[in-house]
């Protein structure tokens, strides 16, 4: 078994167990927890598919920004009456969980049975990961999408700002 | 060399975690959680393709996915505060104004 | 030069129509909605004498003109089935005599009306409706396919409608304007009809194009007869003919000015003109022929015995248009289709001039119309009882007045011609013996012997000037309009003959009787409208009482005559109580309250029990909704994966 290999089953085991905690902690803050484990789990099987770039942005972006803002908020928001949070298990819930298993069953299916092209365009991709390779990309042919998403953090700024604000005014 | 499909696998089975999440929770902030759980398998989905196929448009996408997430975090989040501040509730089952 | 007159002629009435019908309300003054009103038809028939002055100098290969105005509307035009129809306006010697006749008594009318209608809160209502009369009444002579006459043909039934019911507040003036309406639908269904099978036969609603193709067909085809009975239905509707004449005396219901214009000169006559207008159609199946002339000669007769007993004055004319119409019928129907307008013009003048004395009448008794509580009007209305006079002779067929020539020339046809019998010949006869018999019944009653009402309560008094003029011009064109068909010096005739040339020459037509024998039954129908004056006169001015006493002696026959055959009765029970029962029964209680409204509130119930447990899916829940889109995604994936 390659050290390769050994990345991956023991990084998505870890990834999966956390994604399952995340959901069925009870507690917002345990939940955020798990979820920055998930992400580091994430960032180093990118780093097996040879993103180096994606994982880096993966755990700058998402473990330390994103999160740093659940969490802030978690703590901002005192929730008073947390026994209305109490979750219970019910039939409801059995029932979607019991569709969300379906639909899982059905994607192992066509991701078992379905054809996939050779894989020696494999070789490349250390090449393609690169911060110089996606850096030439970004800044030709998706520099229209590149300088739209500014607009889109502008546009995201100005609305959370003005959601946040105390008085609606 | 792990084969595409395992990686697809575990994206597909974080996908449906995250969705389960998302309609079963109460608590807002986690079915929050749970939609960034969903758009990380997604993107776990997209960066290997683009390894298989030795393209990079899918990791460029996954950047745009990142960039996206983050806007939509810090909108979500400054609803959440919003909704808590008229509401005093994070509780989605009593948030059931979007009808008729 | 013509096209423009003639686009003027017929749009001047319609301008005036709607000028007095957008601002009349608003123009307090009469005279000028009056002057407004008839400048608007008396231009017009300037300019339509123009037109016949022009007509009658070019010669008679060039009397004949097609405006054009625009594309009214086409479909798969170039294609076989295809239709395109223009509007578009065709002078001929027949359309432009209408036209005159249309125009110069409706102009006569209108100056009468400002007279008549004075004082009436609808004064302006009046001329709108009368200026649009003569709009489609003008479409209706001018068209040049049967698509634009069918729309004048139900402009003028539409303008009948508004002014029989012009006193709406009347309720037997509403009830006679829908009889109108309704009884002439169903001679609009044979019409329209008509006009179906004449497009499948020809291709073509145009006149000109469907003349040729049926000069061209062979005689006694089916297709043809029915077309021509399916017209001649149309026919029967708009000039109140057996069977469907019923609502022609309740429209009497309207102004006098109204049942003069509409209900005597020119609207009914419209039936009359159509026929005459498809003279090679009906040429073509000569067995239509022969209905048309045994109803016009049923009807003739039929109407004039209705006539005899009648007391309302308006009622006993509206008859004896109905019988003078039936001899136009008689006359087109033995082929003799010059002779039938022939009498179409002098009757126009006759009897609008009857119509409008006795609107003098009735204007001086103060709105009496029973005959028998008049008399002795003489010297009260010596002008109207002049021309009266000069009408009930005319009308009569007393040399050498108008009446006499058009009316001798229909009975020398009908007994002569090839398509005529000496039976439709009695018949006629016996219809002008009647004629002469209740018109003179009529001026007796009303104007001689002595006065059968207060005479210290009301005072009769002579009709302003506006309403004597016409008169006295009418009655000259009473004595006067049947100089232009004298027999064998017949100018009418041979002006009409390249219009009715080509149904001659189908038919064959030729005449076999001999001057002799015209000059004998000359004499003969002379007589008897003679011997009907004498004993009207005899009767009713020496013997006041005796109609009492006959009447007690056949009082079945009296009964059956003052009730008009029971006619309507018979219609009532026959078509229109069964129709109305199965309207409420069946139609309104069982197929639209149980089965319309039932399914259609069926239908909206169910829709909403369902909305019912539908709307529960929207609680408002997002996580809900979330719910159905794992659930959607699962049956897609399904269904791709097991199809």
């Amino acid at each position: 078994m390659t050290l390769e290999s050994v990345m991956f089953y023991v990084l998505s085991s870890i990834g999966i167990a956390s994604a399952v905690l995340v959901v069925t902690r009870r507690n917002p803050i345990i939940s955020a927890l798990w979820l920055i484990v998930n992400f580091f789990c994430l960032a180093g099987l990118y780093l097996t598919l040879h993103a180096q770039f994606i994982a880096v942005i993966q755990i700058l972006v998402y473990a330390g920004a994103i999160m740093v803002l659940f969490v802030f908020v978690i703590m901002l928001l005192n929730f008073r009456d947390e026994h209305t949070l109490f979750e219970r298990v019910t039939w409801k819930k059995n029932v979607a969980a019991g569709l969300g298993l379906a639909v899982m069953m059905e994607m192992i299916y066509i991701i078992m049975t379905a054809a996939y092209p050779s894989a020696h365009y494999f070789s490349r991709s250390g090449y393609i990961g690169t911060i110089e390779n996606l850096g030439v990309q970004l800044f030709t042919k998706f520099l229209l999408p590149f300088e739209v998403t500014s607009l889109l953090l502008t546009a995201a700024i100005v609305g959370a700002i003005l959601l946040a604000k105390k008085k609606m005014d | 060399m792990i084969p595409l499909q395992y990686y697809l696998i575990v994206s597909a089975v974080m996908f449906v975690i995250g969705a389960v999440g998302v309609i079963t929770r109460r608590n807002a902030l986690v079915v929050f959680m749970a939609i960034e759980l969903m758009l990380n398998s997604v993107n776990l989905t997209l960066v290997g393709f683009s390894a298989f196929l030795g393209d990079a448009s899918g990791q460029i996408l996954v950047f745009f996915v990142m960039t996206v997430a983050a806007a939509e975090a810090a909108i979500g989040l400054a609803i959440i505060i919003a909704l808590f501040r008229k509401k005093l509730t994070v509780n989605l089952d009593e948030i059931n104004i979007l009808k008729w | 030069m013509i096209s423009e007159l003639s686009i003027a002629l017929v749009l001047l009435p319609l301008l005036g129509f709607l000028f007095l019908g957008l601002f009349g309300a608003r123009l307090k003054n009469e005279k000028i909605i009056g002057f407004l009103g008839s400048a608007a038809v008396g231009i017009s028939f300037i300019l339509a004498l123009f037109i016949f002055a022009q007509m009658a100098a070019a010669g008679p290969e060039q009397r004949k003109y097609t405006v054009n105005l625009f594309t009214w509307f086409s479909a798969f035009t170039g294609s076989p089935g295809g239709l395109s129809i223009s509007a578009a306006y065709q002078i001929d010697q027949l359309s432009i005599l209408l036209t005159l006749i249309v125009t110069g008594v409706g102009f006569l009318i209108h100056i009468y009306s400002i007279g008549y209608m004075h004082g009436d809160p609808g004064f302006w209502r009046f001329f709108a409706y009368m200026n649009l009369f003569i709009f489609t009444m003008l479409n209706l002579v001018l068209a040049d396919n049967f698509v634009l006459m069918f729309l004048g043909w139900e402009g003028v039934g539409l303008c009948s409608y508004l002014l029989i019911g012009f006193w709406y507040e009347k309720k037997p003036a509403g009830d006679a304007a829908k009889k109108a309406f309704i009884v002439n639908r169903i001679g609009d269904i044979g019409f329209l009809l008509g006009m179906f099978l004449i497009f499948a036969a020809f291709g073509s609603l145009n006149f000109d194009t469907v003349f040729a193709g049926a000069s061209s067909v062979s005689r006694n085809n089916s297709t043809m007869l029915w077309i021509c009975l399916l017209l001649f239905l149309g026919a029967t509707g708009k000039s109140a003919q057996i069977p469907l004449f019923v609502w022609l005396p309740d429209a009497m219901a309207g102004p006098t000015p109204v049942s003069a214009l509409i209900h005597a000169a020119t609207m009914v006559t419209a039936g009359v003109y159509m026929i005459a207008r498809c003279s090679i159609l009906y040429a073509a199946a000569p067995a239509a022929l022969t209905v048309v002339a045994v109803v016009g000669a049923a009807t003739a007769i039929f109407a004039a015995t209705i006539g005899l007993v009648q007391n309302d004055i308006k009622k006993i004319l509206a008859y004896s248009t109905i019988s003078q119409l039936g001899y136009m019928f008689l006359a087109l129907g033995v082929a003799a289709f010059s002779a039938g307008i022939f009498h179409l013009m002098t009757h126009a003048f006759f009897k609008a001039l009857l119509f409008l004395g006795s609107g003098a009448v009735i204007h001086a008794m103060h709105e009496e119309q029973d005959i028998q509580k008049m008399g002795g009007l003489k010297k009260y209305l010596p002008v109207t009882y002049r021309t009266f006079l000069i009408g009930a002779i005319a009308i009569s067929g007393i040399p050498p007045l108008a009446g006499f020539f058009s009316k001798d020339e229909i009975l020398w046809k009908t007994a002569t011609g090839d398509q005529g019998s000496w039976l439709l010949w009695f018949v006629g006869l016996l219809g002008a013996i009647l004629t002469a018999f209740y018109m003179f019944r009529l001026v007796t009653l009303t104007f001689e012997g002595e006065p059968r009402f207060d005479e210290h309560r009301l005072h009769p008094h002579e009709a302003p000037k506006t309403m004597t003029v016409p008169l006295i011009i009418l009655a000259g064109l009473s004595i006067a309009g049947g100089w232009i068909g004298i027999p064998h010096a017949n100018a009418l005739e041979h002006w009409l003959d390249p219009v009715f040339a080509p149904a001659q020459m189908k038919l064959l037509a030729s005449e076999s009787g001999s001057t002799g024998l015209e000059i004998i039954l000359m004499i003969v129908s002379v007589s008897a409208a003679a011997a009907g004056i004498y004993a009207a006169r005899r009767l009713y001015l020496q013997y006041p009482g005796k109609e009492r006493a006959a009447a007690k002696r056949f009082p079945v026959l009296y009964r059956i005559l003052s009730q008009k055959y029971y006619i309507d009765e018979i219609y009532d029970a026959v078509v229109v109580k069964p129709i109305a029962s199965i309207s409420e029964k069946i139609l309104w209680k069982g197929i639209d309250k149980g089965a319309i409204d039932g399914s259609v509130n069926g239908a909206a119930s169910f829709i909403s029990s369902c909305a019912q447990l539908l709307r529960k899916v929207q609680n408002g829940v997002a996580q809900f909704y979330a719910v159905m889109f794992v659930g959607g995604i699962l049956f897609i994936l399904t269904w791709l994966l097991f199809r």
